[in-house]
């Protein structure tokens, strides 16, 4: 009976841990990766490097701030450091799952608040390596997602994924996501082209845990087509400080609150 | 008087600034040059310079909790003048609570949907510096105001109180051809209204989400800012009297996502005070104007915005059997349409950009291209062109055919 058991256990177990569905790990991801706590504040520091090794900095303040669950709504909140042309921009996102966002850009110089059209989440971000769905995410029902493998990556057990988005109307064809199986944060991704070349490629090369929140705190987005590459690091991160409603709201756009952005 | 007291004030508190706040203190600021030169004709002084000069800007701010002050002060030397000059183009306080905050200096307000057209943004502007192209934001001009928010659930409010008036500012008539339907009469003589409690200037703003839309609604009493012509005889003038006729605006502005792209709507109502009836040739009649906007990301980096602008004069028939007949006779709806199309280019260092307005009634028109380039994170340069043009030499754009020019604007930044 005990040896029924024990075979039957031994059966179960591996079932059970190998059950997961690719839906699954990009869920899990998601919420690891882009929804952390209630609330998140990082000082980003993105290095544009182009083919030539010349550098472009871009510096900003993110907070970020999450209504309902994983996947659901969230509100974005930007204070520009670097360049010096766009010193004291603020800018503003409603990013909702399912249909486009509500952007708002305010020029200081003019004190004017601008909404800005916002239909290709694809666009680079500050002319970075980054898409904007790098930094806020993609909805997941649009790809179609699958298991092709569990690889183990600079010491991490991994889920190997290949997205593939159900439109044609991106920029590559597929993905292979890297999701270590313990924390679920993207430690590598590929991005194939409508030939099936590689052509773009994300790698996490720090994380550090942050208030109980395993956080990628320096990454990389690397065109092998043009040579250029962004690296982003983080500092200053913090989660679940209580950031008020209000924040994200035009009144704070044109007066950003020192205590956040510093 | 009070305005010297007014900055009297403010340099008493940017002193006393610098020596609490040290520790939160900012410098920012850049060094410019930036010239325009006539490509058409000389200019009617001679010269064929429409702008010459070289600028340095400093941005002080200091903040301690509730408080924050803000200094941006221009030094420039103009080459066409041969003079320099010192202007201070914002200078203001902010004191900001929970519900509410108080702006108390020159400042700029930019209020309203549209894209170099403005209904219900009713604060004072340089057009001068727009058609000799100098940089946007000295489109601008700073208004001497107190600014208050309010911040209720319902809805937010903006109150400005503006004691003293400021004229928009026209380009300057050694440098520019315009129209003059009375060029004969050099004697000109500008009456702005006095600083007094009856002519204090205030304007409102409520604004709020509503179902999506960014909605705001707009009222305002004060001035036009933009003179009108009194002459002392209407058949042999000797002395023309520049004056500011009363006028009050209400107006709402909505925009939201749609159509893949934004589209936005604003109207107002220009109540003309002093001219209620549409009687008075010397002073404009009431008129409604109204904005349509779209604004679409075409693809990546790439953006279109377009306009379609109207006003409509009211009592018309009033204006016409009255009328000056030596003044060029206005349009009873004049419109105004206007595209904008920018590309971001070379991990968006590089912008091109394109905006033009056409007036389909006045057949009028003014083309502007511009190249702009960030050489560093520090250091941009742009190279446009206004050029006007027009079926007659009475309209807005038609009268400045003669202006076309061709300008570069460098700027190191700090």
């Amino acid at each position: 009976m005990l040896r029924y058991l024990v075979l039957l256990l031994a059966i179960l177990m591996p079932l059970k841990s190998l059950a997961i569905t690719p839906e699954e790990v990009m869920k899990n991801s998601q919420a690891a990766f882009l929804y952390p706590g209630r609330d998140f504040k990082a000082r980003v520091v993105m290095r544009l490097i182009s083919k030539s090794g010349s550098v472009r900095t871009r510096e900003l303040t993110m907070l970020r701030k999450n209504y309902g669950e994983t996947g659901g709504d969230q509100k974005y909140f930007m204070y520009f450091f670097q360049p010096a042309d766009v010193k004291d921009m603020t800018f503003m996102v409603y990013k909702y799952p399912g249909r486009d966002d509500d952007r708002w850009l305010f020029i200081p110089a003019l004190n004017m608040v601008r909404r800005i059209a916002a239909q290709d989440s694809r666009s680079s971000f500050v002319g970075s390596d980054f898409t904007y769905e790098d930094v806020s995410g993609r909805d997941l029902a649009d790809d179609s997602h699958e298991i092709v493998g569990e690889e183990k990556l600079g010491g991490a057990d991994c889920f190997v994924v290949k997205s593939t988005p159900k439109a044609g109307d991106t920029d590559y064809s597929h993905k292979l996501s890297w999701m270590d199986k313990k924390t679920f944060l993207p430690l590598k991704e590929e991005y194939f082209d409508k030939r099936g070349d590689l052509y773009k490629v994300f790698t996490a090369e720090e994380i550090k845990d942050v208030n109980g929140f395993p956080t990628i705190v320096k990454r990389t987005m690397k065109n092998l087509q043009s040579g250029h590459s962004t690296e982003t690091a983080f500092t200053k991160v913090d989660y679940n400080m209580g950031i008020e409603d209000s924040l994200f709201t035009e009144r704070y756009l044109k007066q950003p609150p020192r205590k956040w952005i510093e | 008087m009070i305005r010297i007291l007014l900055y009297a004030c403010l340099a008493t508190l940017v002193l006393v600034a610098q020596k609490a706040y040290a520790g939160d203190f900012s410098i920012h600021g850049f060094l410019q040059g930036n010239y325009s030169l006539g490509i058409e004709t000389s200019n009617p002084d001679g010269g064929d310079l429409k702008w010459a000069e070289e600028r340095g800007q400093l941005k002080l701010e200091g903040a301690q909790e509730a408080l924050r002050l803000f200094l941006k002060t221009d030094v420039s030397f103009d080459h066409l003048n041969e003079n320099g000059e010192f202007e201070l183009r914002e200078a203001y306080l902010d004191l900001t609570q929970k519900r509410w905050d108080l702006r108390v200096g020159r400042q700029i307000v930019t209020w309203g949907l549209g894209d170099l057209i403005f209904i219900n943004d009713i604060f004072p502007k340089d057009y001068e510096a727009f058609f000799s192209g100098r940089p946007l934001e000295y489109l601008k001009k700073g208004t001497d105001a107190i600014k208050a928010g309010f911040y209720p659930d319902i809805a937010s409010f903006e109150l400005v109180i503006i004691p003293f008036f400021e004229p928009n500012n026209f380009p300057d008539s050694n440098r520019f051809w315009m129209y003059d339907p009375m060029p004969g009469v050099t004697n000109r003589v500008q009456k702005e209204p006095a600083s007094n409690i009856r002519n204090t200037e205030a304007a409102l703003r409520v604004y709020r989400d509503i179902a999506g839309f960014d909605a705001s609604i707009y009222a305002y009493k004060g001035f036009y800012r933009s003179p009108s012509m009194v002459p002392d005889s209407f058949t042999s003038p000797t002395r023309i009297e520049l004056i500011y006729p009363e006028l009050s605006v209400y107006g709402v502005s909505l925009q939201r996502s749609a159509f893949g792209g934004i589209a936005g709507f604003e109207a107002g109502y220009y109540d003309s005070l002093d001219d209620r009836s549409g009687t008075d040739p010397l002073i404009p009649n009431s008129q409604t104007r109204f904005l349509l906007s779209y604004q679409r990301q075409v693809i990546e980096d790439f953006s279109v915005t377009v306009q379609y602008y109207g006003e409509y004069t009211h009592d018309y028939a009033e204006y016409e059997s009255t009328r000056i007949a030596a003044f060029p006779k206005e349009p009873r709806f004049r419109d105004l349409a206007s595209i904008r199309l920018t590309y971001l280019i070379m991990h968006q260092n590089m912008r091109l950009q394109w905006f033009s307005f056409w007036s389909p009634v006045d057949r009028d028109y003014l083309l502007n291209p511009e190249v702009r380039y960030n050489f560093t994170d520090h250091v941009w340069a742009a190279l446009g062109a206004n050029v006007f043009g027009g079926k007659k030499d009475t309209t807005q754009f038609g009268s400045l055919d003669k202006n076309d020019n061709m300008y570069m604007q460098a700027r190191y930044e700090f």
